[in-house]
């Protein structure tokens, strides 16, 4: 296997008259003013080098505001691509090429590059204007500052202008078509195919012709340039990876989700509601289910978080698939109603995207806090299954396991996503949707009580579950009330007595608890590691790819990753037991180590970080170094914090 | 933004929900839940009420969904032999609004009180108004806050004096019918407890309104709040107070004229409405009341103060209005119509790639 880091197996040979070098592996940014469309330029990137075969990882990172003023450092937003000839994990922690379309652009973003990397910069911006805009007494292009880089100064607005001159568009509107000038250098740099971008050009200006054939003009002026120069010295070739037989498809998180959503209706033949208040970053998963009533999906957009969770309740007591999703804010909100869902005990799938906390905090920054929260966060005894998704594509699984415990246990369930998983993306291999299997809603169809009567009890539970039928509207017979008051077990009416409550407290406590989940698997390749290194939710690929780099060395590391939070898996104690030392690292103040020394009575050892962005591979690589180094006592970190 | 017209057809607010030809009675409509609010409660006169009209509508009973929220009157799912959800306080309306777009088959009514929907749930109650949801929404105001021993309400009257206002509230008082109408509503009705045959009448509209229908219904709480619509039961003091209104109808109240209506009569006053006698102003310049006219009725509303002076009972507004749940179940049909569902071919998306072995 071929890590994340290893030095790249470059080649040289000649194609087209110029040298093409091939690598594993490259990481490029492209960093630009909000306003300069570099997201859309790395989504265009990406699904170039997708349709390519190329193993992939992105990251886009961008501000809150939708537009802060134009050149400002709060305005830059960036989008990183990480693509390989072989599996890779993370969205890669440094840029090898850097695209910078501004001044504030290169200064909030090169530090990221080292030294030797590929810096192509759009001169155009680099006025004295916005210069002193950001900073910069001197000329950054000019005053060698950037001289252990490899810098390409392109005027790029001057020459897309000069390639949509006949087109009879206005400076301004030509100059906005510069981010596909950028497209167009980068694939010929990176010999990527570009017809999926014409066609994607065209239907997305379908109703503008004009700029459609605009975009297009500039993405092939961007092109050219790079062919016809003699600025560029060289172009890259990344193979395509070595991948498991399959089809494949680029995706992002939300997205994943979504079509969970949607494949867990197909499933269970339920029909889906799902009951939102914008949120970012959710908000896409409202987004991409409104395009779906076809698959008998209604997305209902309501007045508050409140009521998004409210009435995907209602919708589940008549016999939907009740669905909200949030983010850490509105999980807040909503806590009161998902706890009457645990005392209705009816289905429900309550979806978390995390973003950086407390408060409004970093809305588009990710993290993984909430974590205690969604344990906790209610009031009394009202435990709630927790899901985690370990990246982009497995959002998908995550959904469908989470729906399966919510109708299978008749509880809602918490599916914790977070930013970076919810933008980011990565290639998906699809699965053969007749080969998913079915969930079973098991309505209540008949009276059940034991005695024998012709009476409907709501809370009688099916022994092996736990479980209480879900009887719903317009069966006849089967009238009941049910509410937040405390039920007799069984019969279900309003009860005040004590040995009732405890006895109901235990049960419902006892049901999550005894909820079905796989044992978690280990990756320990000798069998003999010392060191296990235990994640959940977005952690996965970084801590993936610093073992990788750890082991690459020679040294043994063992890593597991936990998608069930509660009920945790059964064999989680013994797994801990096995391991001298357990090493959590988490994109929180130790969340997850809280549960397990409070569970296990293990002395783990708690990596934190709350930066708002992704661990880095390398930051892992040294700190398991650190763990595996016998003469270290307790390592000591600048970036992150021990616990 | 482009808008859409819908074209939607408009219907009647039991359509769709299957009917029985059954002989439904009270009793098949009560549960085996003992009832427990005080005794004298007005509650009890509402239930009983509404266990006698029920069966009247002629729909299966399974097909009868009660939710609330929090406080005394949110008992009443319990003893009603429906289906029912007493839920968490003031969100009944989100919840109902979720039951009712995904079953149209369903009656779906909503029982809640004056701190239950305008103090906490007021946001859940103003966008359900303005959506119109197909929800009936009974509004029990007895201007105080039971459950919880006695606190103001956000109806009661300012300078009340109650266990978290000794010195007299400082609060104005919302008026609820003002309210929903300023939120939209297509159909405001208000009735007191103890008048059996009013109340039934605008339940009885309400019902086969389609949208959301709000009832306020005056209700006493002899605990907490005793007598606080007595004005509006006894004697003459309540004929002059009570202005029942009907559609097509001229609005007289109060003591018999020569022409057997009411010799007092609501006229136009300004932009707005005023009372005078009849025998005054001429009969013609008496208002004629009309449920479609949303400014009429708004104005009806400001007729009533806090100290329940000119109390317009009856159907304030019963106007159509393409209901939320209609619209959105269209939105799906037509979309499960004219487009395919096939998980595949959306999992696949637009670009695909395959390696092969």
């Amino acid at each position: 296997m071929t890590s994340d880091t290893a030095v790249d197996q470059s080649s040289t040979h000649s194609g087209g008259g110029r040298p093409v070098i091939q690598r594993d592996r490259v990481v490029i940014r492209f960093a630009g003013d909000s306003g300069d469309g570099m997201q859309l330029t790395g989504d265009r990137f990406t699904s170039e080098t997708a349709a390519f075969g190329n193993d992939l990882s992105t990251l886009p990172n961008f501000p809150a505001e939708i537009r802060a003023p134009a050149g400002t450092l709060p305005g830059v937003s960036s989008f990183q691509l990480h693509f390989a000839n072989y599996d890779i994990l993370t969205p890669g922690d440094r840029p090898d090429v850097l695209v910078a379309m501004n001044p504030a652009a290169l200064k909030s973003n090169v530090i990221d590059l080292p030294a030797g990397g590929v810096l192509i910069v759009n001169t155009d911006e680099f006025t004295k204007r916005n210069l002193t805009k950001v900073g910069y007494e001197t000329n950054p292009l000019e005053d060698g500052s950037l001289e252990r880089f490899s810098v390409f100064p392109v005027a790029m607005a001057t020459l897309t202008r000069g390639a949509l001159e006949e087109t009879g568009l206005s400076k301004k509107d030509a100059e906005r078509a510069k981010n596909m000038f950028a497209l167009g250098l980068l694939s010929w740099m990176y010999h990527r195919p570009h017809e999926g971008t014409e066609r994607f050009l065209r239907e997305k200006f379908a109703r503008r012709p004009d700029l459609a054939e605009a975009n297009i003009l500039a993405f092939r002026a961007g092109h050219a340039y790079g062919e016809t120069t003699e600025s560029f010295a060289v172009t890259y070739e990344v193979a395509p990876a070595k991948l498991d037989v399959g089809t494949y498809r680029q995706i992002t998180g939300n997205t994943a989700l979504a079509y969970g959503i949607v494949a867990a209706g197909r499933l269970s033949g339920l029909s889906v509601f799902l009951g939102s208040y914008p949120i970012t970053p959710a908000s896409d998963i409202l987004h991409e289910l409104s395009k779906h009533k076809s698959f008998n999906v209604t997305t209902f957009q309501a007045e508050d978080e409140i009521s998004g969770v409210g009435s995907a309740l209602g919708a589940a007591f008549g016999g939907a698939l009740g669905v909200t999703t949030t983010s850490g804010p509105g999980l807040a909100l909503k806590s009161e109603t998902i706890g009457l869902a645990v005392a209705l005990e009816l289905p429900m799938l309550v979806v978390d995207v995390q973003r950086g906390g407390p408060s409004t905090g970093l809305p588009t920054k990710t993290e993984q806090a909430d974590l205690l929260q969604a344990m906790f966060g209610r009031n009394g005894e009202a435990p709630v299954p927790i899901v985690a998704p370990r990246s982009p594509a497995d959002c998908f699984d995550a959904t469908l396991e989470a729906v399966r415990i919510a109708v299978t246990y008749r509880t809602p369930v918490l599916l914790m996503s977070d930013g970076s998983l919810a933008n980011g993306s990565e290639p998906w291999k699809v699965p053969d949707a007749t080969t998913l299997e079915s969930i079973d809603p098991q309505f209540a169809t008949e009276p059940n009580a034991p005695n024998g009567s012709d009476e409907f009890w709501p809370y009688l539970r099916d022994d092996d579950t736990l479980a209480r039928p879900w009887a719903i509207p317009g069966t006849p017979g089967l009238e009941h009330r049910i509410g937040g008051l405390e039920k007799a077990d069984g019969r279900g009416s309003i009860s005040y007595d004590p040995d009732n409550h405890d006895r109901m407290v235990r049960l419902r406590a006892a049901k999550i608890s005894g909820i079905s989940v796989p044992d978690l698997e280990v990756d320990d390749p000798t069998g003999d590691a010392e060191l296990l290194v235990l994640g959940w939710g977005s952690t996965y690929g970084p801590i993936g790819a610093g073992a990788r780099r750890v082991r690459g060395m020679g040294k043994k590391v063992a890593q597991a990753h936990l998608r069930n939070l509660n009920p945790l898996p059964a064999n989680l104690g013994e797994v801990l037991s096995r391991y001298r030392t357990v090493l959590v690292p988490e994109m929180n103040l130790g969340q997850l180590s809280v549960l397990l020394r409070a569970r296990y009575l293990v002395d783990v050892k708690s990596y934190t970080k709350v930066s708002g962005l992704p661990f880095k591979a390398e930051e892992l690589q040294d700190l398991f170094l650190d763990y595996l180094n016998p003469h270290s006592i307790e390592p000591i970190r600048i970036n992150g914090v021990h616990a | 933004m482009t808008a859409i017209d819908l074209g939607l057809p408009q219907l009647g607010g039991l359509d769709g929900v299957p009917t029985t030809d059954e002989k439904q009675t009270a009793k098949d409509f009560t549960s085996d839940q003992e009832v427990r609010w005080c005794p004298g409660c007005g509650d009890y006169a509402v239930l009983a009420a509404v266990r006698q009209f029920l069966p009247t509508l002629g729909i299966k009973r399974e097909n009868t969904v009660f939710v609330s929220g929090i406080g005394c009157s949110s008992r009443f799912p319990y003893y009603l032999n429906t289906y029912g959800m007493h839920s968490i306080h003031g969100r009944a309306p989100a919840i109902a609004t979720g039951l009712a777009v995904t079953r149209p088959d369903l009656s779906v009514w909503v029982v809640t009180g004056d701190g239950d929907a305008l103090s906490i749930g007021g946001n859940h109650l103003i966008h359900a108004l303005r959506r119109n949801v197909n929800l009936k929404i009974l509004l029990f105001n007895n201007r105080i806050y039971g459950l919880t021993k006695g606190q103001y309400s956000p109806t009661s009257e300012e300078g009340k004096v109650t266990k978290s206002t000794p010195m007299g509230s400082v609060d104005h008082p919302f008026n609820p019918i003002s309210l929903a109408l300023g939120a939209e509503a297509t159909f405001v009705g208000r009735a007191l407890d103890s008048d059996r045959k009013g109340l039934t009448e605008v339940l009885g509209a309400a019902a086969a309104h389609r949208g959301t229908a709000l009832v306020e219904i005056f209700q006493d709480c002899p605990i907490f709040n005793d007598g606080s619509f007595d004005v509006l039961r006894k004697g003459d003091e309540a004929t002059e107070r009570l202005i029942p209104v009907r559609h097509g109808e001229p609005i007289r109240f109060g003591p018999e004229a020569e022409d057997g209506l009411g010799s007092y009569a609501v006229v136009q006053d300004g932009f707005g409405l005023g009372v005078a006698k009849v025998a005054e102003v001429g009969a013609d310049r008496v208002v004629v009341h009309d449920a479609t006219d949303h400014n009429l009725a708004f104005a009806l509303s400001r007729l009533s103060d806090q100290n329940l002076t000119h109390t317009v009972t009856g159907i304030f507004r019963n106007a159509d209005r393409t209901t939320y749940d209609d619209a959105a179940r269209a939105q799906v049909d037509e979309a499960r119509r004219t487009r395919t569902a096939d998980l595949q071919a959306l999992l696949n998306g637009r670009d695909t790639w395959t390696v092969d072995g």
